[in-house]
C-alpha cells in the first residue's frame, strides 16, 4: 500500500493562531511599557488594556516534560498562551495583574527563575556544545550553567550599570551572535588539524577544504591524493574540519576558552560593534569551569565597580580605553590581543593620544 | 534508567540555575536515547572532547534540508544515540504559541524522539534533539499532520525570525510578525531546497533596539525605522522629571547628535528631527513620554556574518529607507531580493556568503546588478584610497574609436577632447 505523502510547503503554522485575545485586541496598538519589577514587564494600549509579562529564564535545552507544564501553567493562568524571547526565555502573559503572583509563586516554588528585563544579566544565548554537535570546542550547556549559577542574583535583579547581554558559542562558527555582545565566551582550539591522508582522499572533497581556509594554510599533496597544513599560517579555526572530518582538530588539552567583551547589536546611542579580545585561553575544566566561571565573574564585578549609570559594558571600555581596560581588569596584554588578520591595521593606535598604565 | 553513575555531570544538577542536567534526566526515565545521551556526555566531560561525529546525509521526502544528521563516535558502548538526528522545525513568528500547539510537538516528539529540545535554535527554530533514521520520516509525517513544517539548513534560505513587534511593542515600526511570516511562506522552495552557494538568513526587527540582532546575525538585517518626527507628550516627561529620572545626564546627555533638549525650569523635552539618527536611546528611556514618529518603514541591511571565512561583517545599509505595508505585499522587498539572490548564485563561490561576495567583488558591481543607487547613507565616511574603478561609459573616448563607442557614451556629461 502506498502511503500518501507528507504534505510539504505549508510553513509555520500561522501567528495569529498563537496570539492571546488582549494581544489580538491590541495588536499595534501598544502605547508604553513599565518595569514592574525584575522579570515583569506592564504594556499598556491606547484603549486602556493592560497585559502583564513574567519573564522565565530556561537552560534552552528542556524536555517534553517541562514543555507540558509550562503548557499547563499557560492553561490556568494565561488563557492557554506563552511566548519565547530570542535569548531563550519563557514568557508568560496575563491579561490582569490579579494572578500574577500566584503564578511567579509557583514557577519559584519549581526552580525557574524571574528576571532577565532592564538592567541585568539576560539569559545567556548559547549553542549545542558536546550535548550535540560535531564541531564543538567546549560544551556550551555546562559553562552557561556554572556561569549563570554564578552570576544568578544579576538575572534577579535589575541594578546593573545598563543591561548585561552574555553570549557562548561552542567554535568559531559562532551560532549565536557571539561577536556582538557585552561579554562572550567561546571555545577555541589551539593546535593545527591532524590530517589522515587516506581519508581526506576518501571522503573529502580538496577545494573545498582548501578554499575553506581564512589563511591560506592549506595546499595539496598530490602524492597522497591529500593536504598539507602550513602549521605557521594556520591558527586552528576549524573550518576544514567542519568541511572534512578527516582534519581532525579536537585536542583535549589544548582546546579551551576565549572571552571578548565590549560587542553590542543595539543601535541606541552609539551604534553595534564588534566584541574584542580579553583574554586569549582559559582550559577546559569540566564539570564546573572554575577558571572560566572566575574570569567572567571579574570581569562583570569591574564594569559594575566603574562604569557610569546607563554605560554598556563596550560603552565604559570606549570611554576609559582599553589600555585602562586591560589595567583595571587586571589582565595581561598579550601578542595575541593584537590583531594580524585581514582587517587588522586599522584597529593599530595611529595616534599619540593614548593612556600610561601601571 | 539505567543505574550508570554520572559524577561530573551530577555536578552540574547543583546552583539556583536551571539545569539542563536535570531535564535530561527528567527525559531518561522514559527514553533510552534521553539516558545514553546523558551517558555519552559524562563520557565528553571525562575526555574533554566531543563524540558526535559530522552528520551524514539523511533527510525527508521532499526536502533537501531541515534534517541534520548526528552519529555519535561509540555506537557500541552507547547504542540508543547510535543515530542521535536533529529537526529544526518552523517556529510560529514572534515565538508565540498556544499550550496545544506547544502539545502537539510535545506528543510527536515522545512518540519518534528523545522527549529533548531545544527553545529555541539560534536561528529561531525548534529544535528537536535525537531521532533515530527509522524514525525520520514518520516524524515528519506527523509533524505536518499536525500543521508542522521544518526550517532550513545547509545552503538554503534559513528560517527567518522576528522581534516581538506590534504584538507588544510601541517601537514597532512596521507589522514584523506578518512580514516574517508571508517571507517565510513566499520562499518555501528556497528554504527547504539547498540551492544556493551557502546559506542565507533573514531576521526581521521592528526597531533600531534590534531585539533579534538581525545586524550581527543575519545576511539582510531589517531594521525598522521612520522619516518623519519624534511624537513627545511633555506632560509625560514633566512626570518622568517629577519621579526623578534624570533627564539630562541619561537621555539628552546621550544622545549621539546632540539632536535632544531639555529645558529644566519648563520641563519640556524636544527634538531636532533633522539631525536625530532614530537611534531609540531617548524613546527607550521615556516610552511614555515619546514615540516613534507615523511615517514608517524599514532600513534594509545587507552582509551580516559570524566570523567565518572572511571575517565577522555587520550588515550595512543598501536602502536607507523602505515602506514595509502589509497591503502592498512587501513586493519591493522580494524584488530585491530575488536579484541578489540571483546575482549570488551566479557569482558565489561554495560557501560563500553574500557579504564576502560583495567585498569580493565591490559594492559598486553589487549595486549596478541589482539595480541600487549609491547613497551617502550606505557608508561611515566615503574612500581615503585612490584606487577607484571607472566603468567604460563613464569615459571619454579616444579620437577616431569609432560611432558604435561614440554612441555608447551618449548622454553622458563627459566630452571628446
Amino acid at each position: 500500500m502506498v502511503k500518501t505523502m507528507a504534505k510539504t510547503d505549508i510553513g509555520p503554522p500561522h501567528y495569529e493562531q498563537m496570539l492571546p485575545q488582549i494581544i489580538k485586541d491590541n495588536y499595534g496598538k501598544w502605547k508604553y511599557f513599565e518595569r514592574v519589577k525584575p522579570g515583569v514587564l506592564k504594556h499598556v494600549s491606547e484603549t486602556g488594556d493592560e497585559l502583564y509579562t513574567v519573564r522565565v529564564g530556561s537552560p534552552r535545552l528542556i524536555g517534553i516534560d517541562t514543555l507540558r507544564k509550562m503548557a499547563d501553567l499557560a492553561d490556568k493562568y494565561c488563557n492557554g498562551h506563552l511566548r519565547f524571547t530570542s535569548r531563550h526565555n519563557i514568557e508568560f502573559l496575563l491579561d490582569s495583574s490579579n494572578e500574577m503572583n500566584a503564578l511567579i509563586g509557583e514557577l519559584e516554588a519549581r526552580g525557574w527563575p524571574i528576571g532577565g528585563t532592564g538592567n541585568s544579566l539576560n539569559n545567556i544565548i548559547h549553542t549545542q556544545g558536546w550535548v550535540h554537535c560535531h564541531s564543538a570546542a567546549t560544551d556550551a550547556s555546562g559553562t552557561v550553567k556554572a556561569v549563570m549559577d554564578d552570576l544568578y542574583d544579576y538575572f534577579k535583579a535589575d541594578d546593573l550599570p545598563a543591561k548585561l547581554k552574555i553570549s557562548m558559542a561552542c567554535c568559531l562558527n559562532m551560532c549565536g551572535a557571539v561577536h556582538c555582545s557585552d561579554i562572550a565566551f567561546v571555545g577555541i582550539h589551539r593546535t593545527v588539524p591532524r590530517i589522515d591522508d587516506e581519508g581526506v582522499s576518501k571522503n573529502c572533497e580538496i577545494p573545498n577544504l582548501i578554499a575553506s581556509c581564512p589563511t591560506g594554510a592549506i595546499r595539496p599533496n598530490p602524492k597522497a591524493k591529500s593536504v598539507i597544513v602550513n602549521e605557521e599560517k594556520c591558527m586552528y579555526c576549524g573550518n576544514c574540519y567542519t568541511v572534512c572530518p578527516s582534519m581532525k582538530i579536537m585536542d583535549p588539552e589544548n582546546d579551551g576558552l576565549a572571552i571578548f567583551v565590549g560587542g553590542k547589536v543595539s543601535n541606541s546611542r552609539s551604534g553595534p560593534t564588534f566584541s574584542r579580545l580579553a583574554i586569549p585561553w582559559l582550559p577546559n575544566n569540566p564539570p564546573r569551569w572554575d577558571e572560566l566561571v572566575e574570569a567572567v565573574r571579574n570581569l562583570v564585578d569591574v564594569w559594575i565597580q566603574n562604569a557610569k549609570k546607563g554605560e554598556r559594558y563596550g560603552e565604559w571600555i570606549e570611554r576609559i580605553g582599553w589600555e585602562k581596560f586591560f589595567e583595571i581588569a587586571g589582565l595581561p596584554f598579550t601578542d595575541k590581543h593584537i590583531d594580524d588578520f585581514k582587517f587588522s591595521v586599522p584597529t593599530f593606535r595611529s595616534t599619540s593620544n593614548f593612556k600610561y598604565t601601571k | 534508567m539505567s543505574d550508570k553513575k554520572r559524577p561530573m555531570l551530577d555536578e552540574l544538577k547543583k546552583g539556583p540555575w536551571p539545569s539542563f542536567v536535570k531535564q535530561m534526566e527528567k527525559q531518561a526515565e522514559t527514553s533510552e536515547m534521553a539516558e545514553d545521551a546523558l551517558n555519552l556526555l559524562e563520557q565528553s566531560y571525562n575526555d574533554k572532547v566531543v563524540h558526535w561525529k559530522h552528520g551524514g546525509i539523511v533527510g525527508v521526502r521532499g526536502y533537501g534540508g531541515g534534517v541534520i544528521g548526528r552519529y555519535c563516535d561509540m555506537p557500541e558502548e552507547f547504542p540508543n544515540v547510535k543515530e542521535f538526528h536533529t529537526f529544526r522545525v518552523n517556529q510560529p513568528a514572534g515565538w508565540f504559541y498556544t499550550s496545544d500547539a506547544l502539545r502537539s510537538l510535545a506528543d510527536v516528539w515522545e512518540k519518534h524522539g528523545s522527549g529533548l529540545t531545544n527553545f529555541h535554535g539560534a536561528t529561531g527554530d525548534v529544535v528537536l534533539l535525537g531521532a533515530p533514521t527509522e524514525h525520520l520520516q514518520s516524524c515528519f509525517d506527523d509533524l505536518s499532520a499536525n500543521g508542522w513544517d521544518l526550517g532550513g539548513s545547509g545552503s538554503d534560505l534559513r528560517t527567518p525570525s522576528c522581534c516581538v513587534g506590534p504584538a507588544r511593542c510601541s517601537s514597532a515600526c512596521f507589522d514584523t510578525l506578518d512580514l516574517c511570516h508571508n517571507l517565510t511562506n513566499q520562499f518555501q522552495n528556497e528554504l527547504h531546497r539547498p540551492m544556493w552557494p551557502y546559506k542565507f538568513k533573514i531576521k526581521i526587527s521592528g526597531c533600531a533596539n534590534d531585539c533579534v540582532s538581525s545586524i550581527a546575525r543575519a545576511d539582510m538585517s531589517i531594521i525598522g525605522t521612520w522619516r518623519d518626527v519624534i511624537g513627545i507628550d511633555q506632560d509625560a516627561v514633566k512626570d518622568y522629571a517629577a519621579n526623578g529620572l534624570e533627564i539630562q545626564e541619561l537621555v539628552v546627555d546621550k544622545c549621539p547628535t546632540d539632536a535632544c533638549t531639555f529645558d529644566a525650569e519648563q520641563m519640556t523635552f524636544n527634538v531636532d528631527d533633522e539631525n536625530c539618527v532614530r537611534c531609540m536611546h531617548c524613546i527607550n528611556k521615556m516610552p511614555k513620554a515619546l514615540q516613534i514618529g507615523k511615517d514608517r518603514g524599514a532600513t534594509i541591511l545587507l552582509g551580516g556574518k559570524a566570523t567565518l571565512v572572511q571575517s565577522a561583517f555587520l550588515s550595512w545599509v543598501i536602502v536607507p529607507f523602505m515602506k514595509l505595508e502589509k497591503e502592498d505585499d512587501y513586493v519591493e522587498l522580494k524584488d530585491l531580493l530575488d536579484k541578489m539572490w540571483e546575482w549570488w548564485d551566479e557569482n558565489g563561490k561554495v560557501r560563500e556568503r553574500i557579504g564576502e561576495l560583495i567585498y569580493r567583488k565591490g559594492m559598486r558591481t553589487f549595486l549596478k546588478e541589482v539595480g541600487l543607487k549609491p547613497q551617502p547613507q550606505m557608508v561611515k565616511h566615503p574612500r581615503a584610497n585612490p584606487y577607484f574603478f571607472w566603468w567604460p561609459e563613464e569615459l571619454a573616448k579616444e579620437k577616431g574609436e569609432g560611432d558604435a563607442l561614440g554612441e555608447a557614451a551618449a548622454g553622458k556629461e563627459i566630452k571628446n577632447g
